[in-house]
């Protein structure tokens, strides 16, 4: 049979692929954008990218209720955002398979938290899936959508960081293809009203009584029984830690890891001598094993931050040397930064230099919040910028707002920023709002949205207007500024800033990751060490030690904002070839 | 076929190819393999690490800190960065570039002294100029075929089976550029 290497999120997609999945929609976040993006390489499947999670799983809900196997794929903080249509999903069931896939990121390599979404399963009572590698990854998904079915519930499936982006072989099989049925009316079902939901609850409770019963007969839940002095109960990336740090321990390797099969995990604590659970974040197994009074332990070794490893693990199951390997001492830090000719470098510059608070929010532009431009006071979560700057209106008086900004990205200003703006405006706040317009979802890999113009497939899509519609939310001030034309965007913030009502700033310039051609890179003549452009942090310009700078041609891509701050104009563009 | 290698560098360096064809060479030739890699928020610039195991059979993505039998470094300060992850006398193949991180850019640190010094002290060292290799072949983002053709002569890997791995892996029409640079950096770990 064929073999390939994949990513824990390609085998996902493999493993949908496979189920005879026909509808994904998902909104990009690290490290679940992967899914996405390998499903839309597979053409019986309709994928999307939504503007966000909540819409993302309404979507696959309304496929899966007319029939459909569907999946939405999202990262921790995303299922935040769908935790709504997921809580009643629950009650309703599901009429196809209905998959939910979301990727923690212990260690945070690219978030904002380190939350577990393992609690999500235990208080939406839906069952919860745990690969261990990609093949698990393709097998569970798989098998996520039979069980959907079986048990009329939606299923979530949970990565991490480290299976989603790890590659081991996978098998690959055939497409099960499933047919559609005809639409069927059931608004008892589905029409989540307070009677309706009552008669629902109860279902979901004798659901998840026979799934917790069933879980100890499943094969995904499997006891390696080996030497008895010591059992370990664990999922996920945690278990091949285990097996390495512990070959000869008896293990109980969980597939499931919600509801959990009390009757096998009885059967196992009474055959070994000591019980410890190695898992990544919180004590989710553990606490649940307490509260069948078992005697477990592990978290007070593992902790509930970062990532665990088989160092680490080893150092919980045995004790022992601790002692990690220092990094030799000269090497220095390399913070990633914003790219060279990155249009968002060109907005901080100038509220920089105005000296303005700026609420900010999440996506490539939170780079401004490092040194040299330190241009940001807050970020919170997707679409907080808009509403922070608010709230703080509210408590600091208008007056502050005559000195603050919001500034957001345009994917997550459709995200969940355009309804903290219809805020704003209908209950008379006086904020500036800066839409950083890049064209596309730039932090997580250049997914396209609503205003880049063009689908999950490249294909061309109704553009957006994003002044269009702030103007429809009832904003009277709305213009459009070039970033490069920094006399214009100074004169403009400074005056919608200092203007007495909400005013919106749409900073237009696509990434630069997207322009194949770029202008000629600048070179520098007769530097007089000021240090002003050094302020701007840009990665194709350094200084020695007499303080005098040089552009570095290989990664100047000559967007000339240095140029438009050298107060001495000693920045020139070289001509094209000139250098070698 | 048992190895467990370390492939660091900064984000943009062309990494996940050069482990994508340590991932075929372990498929073609029946091991089992895992790769682990960084996406995302780390990749701007930032400092990237991949580990590739290689064995009859692999468990954890990850290799322990002090375990990896080899380095490819696509530049010297993460060649030391990295060392933590490496056995002692472990292979180093390093790329001599110095590519400044931001306090070096900022003028606020020097570049280290020393690098080369403390690598060749921790293990079995090749250190190359594979961007001069690359600029004479007329191919500037081939430093990562550059490497892996060094490392794989250190190896003392079967040439045709890298050549297969690497055609399998790079675009159709850069199949020819890529083994010309795998060559040339095969040459270049005789010094
Ligand atoms: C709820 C939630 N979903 C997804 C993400 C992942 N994420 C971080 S930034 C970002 C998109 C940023 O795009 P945009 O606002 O256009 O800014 P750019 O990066 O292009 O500057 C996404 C999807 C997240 N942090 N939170």
């Amino acid at each position: 049979m064929e073999k390939a290497l994949l990513l824990g999120d390609e085998a996902i997609a493999r493993g949908a692929w496979e189920a005879g999945c026909r509808v994904v929609s998902s909104y990009p976040g690290t490290p679940s954008t992967e899914v996405t993006e390998a499903i839309a390489a597979y053409k019986e499947i309709n994928a999307e990218w939504a503007p966000n999670e909540k819409v993302s799983l309404e979507v696959a809900f309304g496929a899966a209720m007319a029939g459909a196997r569907a999946m939405a794929c999202m990262k921790h903080v995303g299922l935040n955002v769908a935790a709504d249509p997921l809580f009643t999903a629950a009650y309703t069931g599901v009429r196809a398979g209905l998959v939910v896939v979301v990727a923690d990121d212990p260690a945070m390599f690219s978030s904002q938290n380190e939350q577990d979404s393992r609690y999500y399963a235990r208080s939406a009572h839906v069952p919860i899936l745990e690969p261990s590698d990609s093949q698990e990854c393709k097998d569970f998904t798989a098998l996520a959508f039979a069980l959907s079915e079986q048990y009329d519930t939606p299923v979530l499936v949970r990565l991490t960081t480290r299976i989603a982006h790890a590659r081991s072989l996978v098998t690959l099989g055939e497409r099960l293809d499933r047919p559609v049925p005809a639409w069927e009316k059931e608004p008892q079902k589905y029409v989540m009203m307070p009677g309706n939901a009552r008669r629902r609850h109860p279902i979901v409770e004798q659901r998840e009584k026979k799934l917790a019963e069933d879980a100890s007969e499943m094969e995904i839940n499997r006891i390696e029984m080996r030497d008895t002095t010591l059992g370990v109960v664990c999922a996920s990336v945690c278990y091949p830690y285990v097996r390495e740090a512990a070959p000869d321990a008896s293990v109980f390797k969980l597939g499931m890891t919600y509801p959990l099969p009390e009757t096998a995990l009885r059967a196992f604590a009474a055959k070994v001598e000591r019980l410890i659970v190695i898992e990544e974040l919180e004590p989710f197994m553990e606490d649940s094993l307490k509260a069948m009074g078992l005697p477990a332990a592990g978290k007070a070794e593992t902790g509930l931050q970062g990532e665990l490893g088989v160092r680490k693990v080893r150092r919980a199951l045995f004790g022992g040397e601790t002692r990690l390997i220092a990094a030799p001492p000269q090497v220095l830090p390399r913070p990633p930064a914003l790219c060279p000719g990155c249009p968002h470098r060109a907005v901080f510059n100038i509220l920089r230099k105005q000296k303005l608070n700026v609420f900010g929010d999440i996506g490539c532009y939170t780079l401004g919040a490092t040194p040299p431009l330190n241009a940001m006071d807050a970020t919170l979560c997707m679409g907080a910028s808009i509403g922070m700057a608010f709230g703080a209106e509210k408590a600091q008086g208008k007056a502050f707002s005559r000195k603050s900004v919001a500034v957001i990205g345009d994917s997550t200003f459709l995200h969940s920023g355009v309804t903290a703006l219809i805020d704003a405006v209908y209950n008379s706040g006086t904020i500036t709002v800066l839409i950083l317009d890049n064209r596309i979802t730039g932090m997580t890999g250049h997914q396209e949205n609503p205003a880049s113009g063009r689908d999950i497939y490249g294909s061309p899509a109704p553009m957006l207007d994003l002044a269009a519609l702030c103007q429809a939310c009832g904003v009277k001030h709305v213009r459009t500024a070039d970033p490069y034309d920094q006399k214009a965007l100074d004169a403009a913030v400074g005056e919608e800033v200092s203007r007495e009502a909400v005013s919106v700033i749409v900073v237009k310039w696509p990434c630069i990751l997207l322009e194949k051609e770029h202008p000629a890179p600048y070179h520098v003549e007769g530097c007089k060490a000021c240090g002003v452009c050094m302020r701007l942090g840009c990665p194709a310009i350094g200084s020695g030690a007499d303080r005098t700078v040089q552009i570095n041609p290989n990664t100047c891509v000559g967007c000339g904002l240095c140029a438009s701050v050298c107060p001495f104009g000693c920045m020139k563009l070289l001509e094209r070839g000139e250098h070698a | 076929m048992r190895m467990d290698l370390i492939i660091v560098g900064v984000g943009g360096q062309g990494i996940l190819l050069a482990s994508r064809v340590m991932g075929r060479l372990a498929m073609n030739a029946g091991r089992d393999v895992k790769v682990s890699e960084v996406h995302g928020m780390s990749q701007r610039g930032g400092d990237v690490i991949t580990h590739v195991r290689i064995a009859e059979a692999v468990q954890s993505p990850l290799i322990e800190e002090g375990k990896a039998d080899a380095m490819i470094a696509f530049e010297r300060m993460e060649a030391v960065r990295a060392l933590p992850y490496l056995k002692k006398g472990g292979l180093i193949v390093v790329n001599t570039q110095k590519i400044a991180p931001a306090p070096v850019l900022a003028g606020a640190a020097e570049y280290p002294e020393g690098l080369l010094d403390a690598l060749e002290s921790a293990g079995e060292l090749l250190a190359l100029d594979a961007q001069h290799i690359a600029k004479k072949l007329k191919a500037p983002r081939a430093v990562n075929i550059i490497l892996l053709g060094a490392f794989a002569r250190r190896r003392g890997g079967d040439q045709a089976a890298w050549l297969e791995a690497v055609s399998a892996c790079v675009p159709p029409r850069t199949v020819e550029a890529n083994l010309s640079a795998f060559l040339a950096g095969w040459e270049a770990a005789v010094q």
